[in-house]
């Protein structure tokens, strides 16, 4: 019995959660698993495979039920759980959150501020793949970069796996839905995409925190991820660090900013 | 129907044909790292190694947006263009798989079900089916679950089934196959002898008796089940955007000015915002009576109405779950 299963049992059977959102075996991959009942509590692993974001179901009212819930979250879920705080989306007496250390060990933490303590010191690693793909970007001039976003999001077939899978699309009408009036074409087409892509970037400008479920999500593989890395990048040279700071880029208004065109 | 035996050469020579002959021709091609149908003019560019395309080729008969009808305004004037069905070309699909074919049928019952769609059936009309047979399967597929199989030749035009060496077994099945054979009929030869194509099939095992899954469904509307399956799910559209049967569609208008066009383009019963009502009210309020939906309709409801399956096995909603909802796992446990 892992100590994940242990400690899992242990707030089931003393009530103090009503379930443990964590990780199963799944079919050839792990995904994200419900735990309600203590005879369940076996099925609960983590391991590197466990990579869905679990931070997308805790703005889900209806999924967490009344009562506490606990979290085993990964790096990348903790840090959309500290975009969702920021952003005034959940309520700490909510969720009691979990994670597991390298050597298998449970951290159980008081609140969102150890949360944010213990992910102060771990840095956003980008895999080497992930380098190359962002590397080639950067090598392309405009019109290389307009021709290979516009080949790739061509085949986007508007799913919304992206919007789906993102912690951060927690919005009840997406801009995508409103249609009057109809900021955006809603069926698939090359405008009606990049259009979509271009605004759902737009939105998560400042507030991505890089853990890659849009793409992982995407059927096609559609490297979307990189339009709001690139963004994430874009801020940290124009406006300063992402995480740490408060507040987010598109809602933040300093009158001494350096740029005329705002005053 | 006809058996032919083709090698090689024939095939290379056959295809050329097809392409010179003016058919557009869609196949599976590899791409970064993912297999999906692109039109192609040379046979070299056909993937060869791959259980299944990520996407469906739905999109040849029902494309992810198509214009219904397209109108101009001018005064008091409304001059109206409908479906024009001579900007649709000849295609062949080659290298579907047998579920692939089998998905026509499903999209077929469901298009002439109450009304004869004009642009569906004139797509299809112009559409020759060349399915494979499957040498490989992997997890995901249960093609033998849904009355389906490996080498099922239910809904192809030809069917190939390749043969060690080089070549292959050809199975003519309908007119417009035999139509595709004799573009280039030099290249076929007859048998010299009986091929038990069984040999060369897939082992794909039955998981669930289907009449089973029927009957359980039957009584499953309240069941708690749906709830616990769809808990997971995000309730996007990947499934039904990839699947070979779903055809679930919105209609939007484009309209700029005096002149707009009127779209038919791809839905989900799994958005949330797809049973909407303007009054703020939701018939299916949670993913769980979404997710309900969508497996009563594919083996309930199709299967009663139009006495077809909604589910060919082809796995491909299960390979493109971001958070692994897999059909087979949730059939088999409804069946039990």
């Amino acid at each position: 019995m892992t100590k994940l299963v242990e400690k899992a049992a242990s707030l089931l059977r003393e009530g103090a959660v009503i379930k443990v959102i964590g990780y199963e075996e799944g079919s050839n991959k792990t995904r994200p698993f419900f735990c309600e009942k203590a005879e369940d509590v076996e099925r609960l692993i983590y391991n590197g495979r466990c990579t869905n974001n679990l931070a997308v179901y805790l703005t889900k009212p209806e999924l967490l039920g009344s009562g506490k819930v606990a979290v085993v979250a990964t790096v990348p879920t903790m840090r959309s759980i500290a975009q969702l705080v920021k952003e005034n989306q959940l309520k700490e007496e909510k969720f009691l959150l979990l994670t597991v250390t390298k050597e298998d060990e449970v951290v159980e933490f008081s609140g969102f501020k150890e949360m944010n303590d213990y992910l102060a010191d771990i840095q956003l690693v980008i895999d080497t793949k992930e380098q190359e793909l962002i590397n080639k970007l950067d090598g392309m001039n405009r019109e290389q970069r307009w021709a290979f976003w516009q080949q790739e999001l061509s085949s986007c077939f508007k799913c919304y796996a992206c919007r789906a899978a993102c912690p951060l699309c927690y919005c009840s009408r997406c801009v995508v839905e409103v249609n009057a009036p109809q900021w955006i074409e809603p069926w698939a087409s090359p405008l009606g995409n990049m259009e979509w892509h271009i605004n759902r970037a737009m939105h998560l400008a400042g507030r991505c925190t890089g853990c890659g479920a849009c793409s992982d999500a995407c059927p096609l593989g559609i490297p979307i991820h990189l339009l709001t890395h690139k963004m994430m990048e874009d801020i940290d040279r124009d406006f300063g660090a992402t995480f740490n700071n408060s507040g987010n880029v598109l809602s933040t208004y300093k009158v001494e900013d350096k740029e005329d065109f705002i005053r | 129907m006809e058996k032919l035996y083709i090698n090689k050469n024939g095939l290379d020579q056959w295809f050329k044909q097809m392409i010179k002959g003016g058919s557009h021709v869609y196949a599976p091609v590899q791409g970064r790292d993912k297999v999906d149908f692109k039109r192609v003019t040379e046979l070299s560019e056909v993937a060869s190694d791959f259980v299944q395309t990520t996407q469906s080729i739905k999109k040849a008969v029902f494309p992810k947006a198509e214009s219904l009808f397209s109108y101009q305004k001018s005064g008091k004037n409304v001059e109206v263009q409908d479906f024009d069905a001579l900007s649709v070309s000849d295609k062949v699909l080659w290298k579907i798989r047998p579920c692939d074919a089998a998905g026509f049928a499903s999209l077929t019952g469901i298009f002439n079900w109450d009304y004869k769609d004009k642009p569906y059936n004139t797509r299809l009309e112009k559409t020759t089916l060349v399915s494979f047979s499957c040498s490989k399967s992997d997890s995901y597929c249960f093609c033998t679950s849904v009355n389906g199989g490996p080498g099922s030749t239910v809904g192809s035009d030809i069917q190939i089934t390749m043969l060690p060496g080089e070549g292959a077994l050809v199975e003519v099945l309908t007119s417009k196959g035999k139509a595709l054979v004799e573009l280039s009929a030099d290249s076929f030869e007859q048998l010299s002898k009986e091929i038990d194509k069984e040999l060369y099939l897939a082992k794909v095992p039955v998981h669930f008796a289907l009449e089973q899954v029927k009957e359980k469904l039957s009584v499953a509307f309240d069941s708690p089940v749906w709830q616990q399956q769809s808990e997971r799910c995000l309730g996007c559209g990947a499934c039904a955007f990839v699947c070979p049967t779903c055809a679930c569609f919105d209609i939007q208008e484009d309209a700029k000015g005096s002149a707009g066009r009127r779209i038919r383009c791809w839905d989900s019963c799994g958005f949330s915002l797809f049973t909407l009502h303007t009054s703020g009210h939701n018939p299916r309020p949670t993913q769980s009576t979404r997710w309900r939906q969508r497996i009563l309709h594919k083996f309930s409801y199709m299967p009663e109405r139009i006495q077809k399956m909604g589910c060919t096995g082809c796995g491909r909603c299960s390979r493109a779950c971001p958070v692994d909802m897999n059909i087979l796992e949730h059939l088999t446990s409804i069946a039990e």
